[in-house]
């Protein structure tokens, strides 16, 4: 259908280091969303305090910027305080590290909503039973907590997944050779910019259907054990 | 932190916040204007109405917003002579326009989304009260549905003008001066990375929270038949009240 003029390795390639961030990232963003969640829910005053700010700045200021001041800004801000202090630092951050690194601060702040939401939806009868059976706090966060919460958080999560791989799209701002950088590379040498980025759409499309396929079947999964309303 | 650079360069910022907003502004308006029919296609009994929408909004919210705007900005550079051929170049080779229609093709799905979503959870009884009442189908749509519906959207479309506003700020790849671009341009020529880009985000927060703020204001008054009871203002002892 498409001449790719023998550059489809590389936007295979390309694809697959975008699942390959949009994976890390996420499982990254998972671990940040629970401990963030917990800080929201049982924190102290000050602990809370701090995770709001980070979720207010999260939720205000776009991923581009972010980005770029991860990527740029840290470094050279490293550097300064070093040399303020008669260090002298080279620093220069892995674009891999740097796009997982804040796509993981971002996306970290969504999954640590969907986690308190799904916490908050575990019925209150649950932990007082565990608690009157003699299960000590940690046990009852992990075996009859944790479980139920992932079936409350699997479609929240779902959704985090499916904005989180097309953030990744903005790495390519800063040169990782993902797909949309990738695409951008083909179709600069080869002067077939609509028909490369359309394969990139078309890519990015194959990704979102296959993980709205697996999430319907994992929310299945999960909702195994529980009544449903058959009609 | 070098506080001088930042305060010399607050005008080159003011006019990056125009752009965002004038962005902002006019790809909400036109993507609402758009996201009106295609809610009503989406949620057409007839299938080849319906088809066309749903293939549209999948696209458009299966693809980044990135690959979206380098489709048309740098794709339409492959279709040169056809886009000339019929008088489209002129407006295809400005960043600007097209940063502006691949904006408002984006909003358009996400917020004929909501609308879709507001305009299926009008209540049944007052569709059927409307009828009842002898208004034709276009009147009912307009007096009683969309008033409807928009109340019912309103939070879910402030978060999605929320969401466009900081999307803008991707025009700064292709060479539009936004906030983004300005801090872009002012990073790399004075190597002051992290001030311009803080500066850049502290605009943005600032932008953010101003219209949220603006919109659980008007969402008050909008809504304010639904809020309890105890939240009204008490009724005073004296005028032409309607309590009892």
């Amino acid at each position: 259908m498409f001449d790719l003029q023998g550059y489809g390795w590389m936007i295979l390639d390309g694809a697959r280091l975008t699942v390959l961030v949009g994976l890390a990232s996420m499982v990254c963003a998972i671990v940040v969303g629970l401990v963030v969640a917990l800080a929201k829910l049982f924190g102290t005053w000050f602990v809370r305090g701090a995770v709001e700010v980070y979720t207010t700045i999260v939720r205000g200021v776009p991923e581009l910027v972010l980005l770029l001041l991860v990527y740029y800004g840290v470094p050279t801000l490293i550097q300064d305080l070093g040399a303020a202090m008669g260090l002298e630092l080279k620093i220069a951050i892995n674009p891999f590290l740097a796009g997982v690194g804040t796509i993981t601060f971002i996306y970290g702040a969504f999954a640590s909503e969907v986690f308190r939401a799904s916490y908050l939806a575990v019925s209150k009868g649950q932990v007082e039973a565990a608690r009157a059976l003699g299960f000590n706090g940690f046990l009852v966060f992990r075996l009859v907590v944790l479980p139920q919460m992932l079936r409350y958080a699997l479609p929240g999560l779902g959704n985090v997944w499916m904005v989180l791989i097309k953030a990744t799209a903005l790495i390519s701002v800063i040169q990782l050779p993902e797909l949309m950088r990738s695409a951008d590379v083909a179709a600069r040498t080869t002067r077939m910019p609509f028909t490369f980025f359309f394969v990139a759409c078309l890519i990015y499309l194959a990704i979102t259907l296959v993980s709205m396929w697996l999430q319907s079947r994992a929310e299945a999964w999960a909702n195994r054990g529980v009544e449903g309303a058959r009609l | 932190m070098n506080f001088d650079l930042i305060v010399e360069n607050i005008p080159r910022f003011l006019s990056g916040l125009v752009v965002t907003l004038e962005l902002t502004v006019a790809s909400c308006v036109l993507g609402f204007a758009l996201a009106v029919p295609l809610a009503l296609m989406r949620l057409s009994p007839h299938r080849r109405w319906r088809w066309p929408a749903t293939a549209y909004v999948l696209f458009v919210r299966g693809t980044p917003l990135l690959a979206q705007i380098f489709l048309i900005y740098y794709g339409s550079g492959q279709f040169v002579p056809a886009l000339k051929a019929v008088g489209l170049w002129t407006f295809f080779r400005e960043p600007w326009f097209c940063a502006l229609l691949t904006l408002t093709l984006n909003t358009a799905a996400y917020t004929g989304e909501i609308l879709r979503g507001a305009i299926a959870g009008v209540p049944k009884g007052e569709i059927e009260a409307a009828r009842a009442c002898g208004m034709p189908r276009r009147l009912r749509f307009r007096r009683i549905v969309l008033p409807r519906a928009l109340g019912l959207a309103w939070p879910a479309y402030t978060n999605e003008i929320v969401y466009q506003l900081q999307a803008t700020s991707l025009v700064s790849i292709i060479t539009l001066m936004d906030i983004t671009g300005v801090a872009r341009v002012i990073a790399s020529r004075d190597f002051a990375f992290y001030e311009a880009f803080l500066t850049a985000a502290a605009f943005y927060l600032v932008l953010v929270y101003g219209v949220l703020f603006v919109a659980r204001r008007v969402e008050r008054r909008l809504l304010a038949h639904l809020r309890p009871r105890e939240a009204q203002p008490t009724q005073r002892g004296f005028g032409f009240g309607f309590g009892r």
